[in-house]
């Protein structure tokens, strides 16, 4: 026998289950006084710098039903296209953004809703430049792994139509999925976990 | 931020990539509710950019007192949670065995009888006026955590008509990328609930669902207190090579 590569297998994951909200968002289901406010609720400041956006939308299954008990989580860059916090090996993001944020679908409608700043771009491993986008990560009662897919932004269609992942995807009819739609400062990703309109999802 | 030795390159690489046959597969259709909510595509693959290997970073100023104490946090002054004391404490490791520091952890369950604080929750156990079900813990230098609270009791849901959930502990944890983003859920050694349980079926290899099984621990055991279970994350580990943090114009 070779030595043996000593690595050690990663915790399997499990499903968040319906009631996620009691250990990530205690607030939004009415278990106050433990912490002051749920986390990733803001991701700006007034010093924040970048272009003010909201980004909104629902998760629906597939049968077209809204998850009303699903929650996102989503990270991105600052404005200038940098990480914040210490493994981004650029440094220098914005001190005044958190580039995460946490969202519970809302338990009638479905909606999920972050106030956040558009991001810059981000460079490939080789260099070359991605088109803005926001990194998303699904848990729900169902889903067994959380799901990991980006939004991208209509109105950058020249860095959409460069950017070296959406490049490279084969099935190009499903680029589209990923794109959000945008009225004003909203924009607008409904995510389909299933069926004809699915979203592209990663394994990352 | 941890300090990195003179020889040890800054932990900015690539993550191993996942093993999908060791994790639990999207449909799983005794889990009824996965059956529409399993993607029917094939997930894209990459290899990481900068957008999957960076992640949020939590200071220890985000922990209040009584974070980790799940017995006395949402308990009305001079009151307790009623049930099984127990303390529940491991460690964040990554898959080369090494120390994940400064990283977040969240839990949260039901009470002793099974019942979760929940505006959606129908089960008929009543709720402890003491006790809310979460917690959070930022790991100390060495990886490790700690908190204390009630054993959770077992919990009836409409999946089969008689399908009970076993003993457990729901875990969120944070690591240094995103990609390393992880929940899931904590149970009880020698529970005879486990091999009925068609969340935990969701879960192919044996050896797999025993990494979610956690000791107990007699030897952190608070005499005539608390007894204790040991549970570890695994998160999932960077690739090493030192030319993977040298990229021009990075």
């Amino acid at each position: 026998m070779p030595q043996p590569l000593n690595l050690l297998k990663e915790t399997p994951s499990q499903t968040a289950g319906p009631y996620v909200h009691i250990g990530l968002t205690p607030n939004f289901c009415d278990i106050t006084g433990v912490y002051p406010e749920d986390l990733g609720t803001v991701m700006v400041g007034e010093a924040t710098k970048g272009e003010r956006i909201t980004v909104t939308g629902r998760i629906f299954d597939g049968t077209g039903t809204p998850l009303r008990d699903g929650l996102i989580e989503i990270w991105q860059a600052d404005a200038s296209g940098r990480y914040p916090g210490p493994t981004d090996p650029r440094g220098g993001a914005d001190p005044h953004f958190t580039g995460w944020g946490r969202c519970p679908a809302d338990g009638e409608t479905g909606v999920y809703r972050f106030e956040t700043i558009k991001p810059g771009r981000v460079p490939w491993p080789d260099g070359r430049m991605q088109a803005p986008h926001i990194s998303f990560w699904i848990v729900a009662r169902g889903i067994n792994l959380g799901l990991n897919t980006r939004l991208y932004f209509p109105e950058e269609s020249a860095a959409n139509a460069e950017d070296p992942l959406l490049k490279r995807l084969e099935h190009q009819a499903r680029v589209p999925t990923l794109v959000g739609k945008r009225e004003g400062q909203t924009i607008t990703f409904d995510i389909h976990l299933q069926g004809p309109q699915e979203t592209i999802f990663f394994d990352i | 931020m941890t300090e990195f030795g003179i020889n040890t390159p800054p932990e900015t690489g690539a993550f191993l990539p996942r093993d999908r046959n060791w994790h639990p597969p999207a449909f799983t259709p005794t889990y009824k509710t996965s059956v529409v909510r399993a993607p029917q595509k094939a997930l894209i693959s990459f290899d990481n950019s900068l957008s999957e290997v960076t992640g949020p970073r939590f200071g220890h100023n985000l922990i209040g007192p009584n974070d980790n104490d799940l017995i006395i946090n949402f308990a009305r002054p001079g009151e307790m949670a009623i049930g099984q004391r127990i303390i529940v404490h491991g460690r964040v490791l990554d898959e080369r065995g090494r120390p994940v520091p400064g990283v977040l952890v969240e839990y949260w369950q039901a009470n002793a009888g099974g019942r979760y604080r929940h505006k959606k929750e129908g089960y008929q156990a009543a709720l402890d006026p003491n006790f809310g079900g979460c917690g959070r813990s930022i790991t100390a230098e060495d990886g490790s955590y700690w908190f204390r609270t009630v054993k959770p009791g077992a919990y009836p849901w409409p999946n089969g008509v008689n399908d009970w959930r076993p003993a457990h502990i729901h875990f969120s944890v944070f690591g240094s990328g995103f990609a390393q983003r992880l929940i899931t859920q904590m149970y009880f050694e020698g529970d005879p609930m486990l091999k009925l349980c068609p969340i935990v079926n969701t879960i192919a290899d044996p050896a797999a669902i025993e990494a979610l099984v956690a000791p107990l621990d007699m030897s952190n055991t608070v005499p005539m207190d608390a007894r204790a279970y040991k549970f570890d994350i695994i998160l999932r580990g960077r690739r090493s090579t030192p030319f993977e943090n040298r990229r021009e114009g990075n």
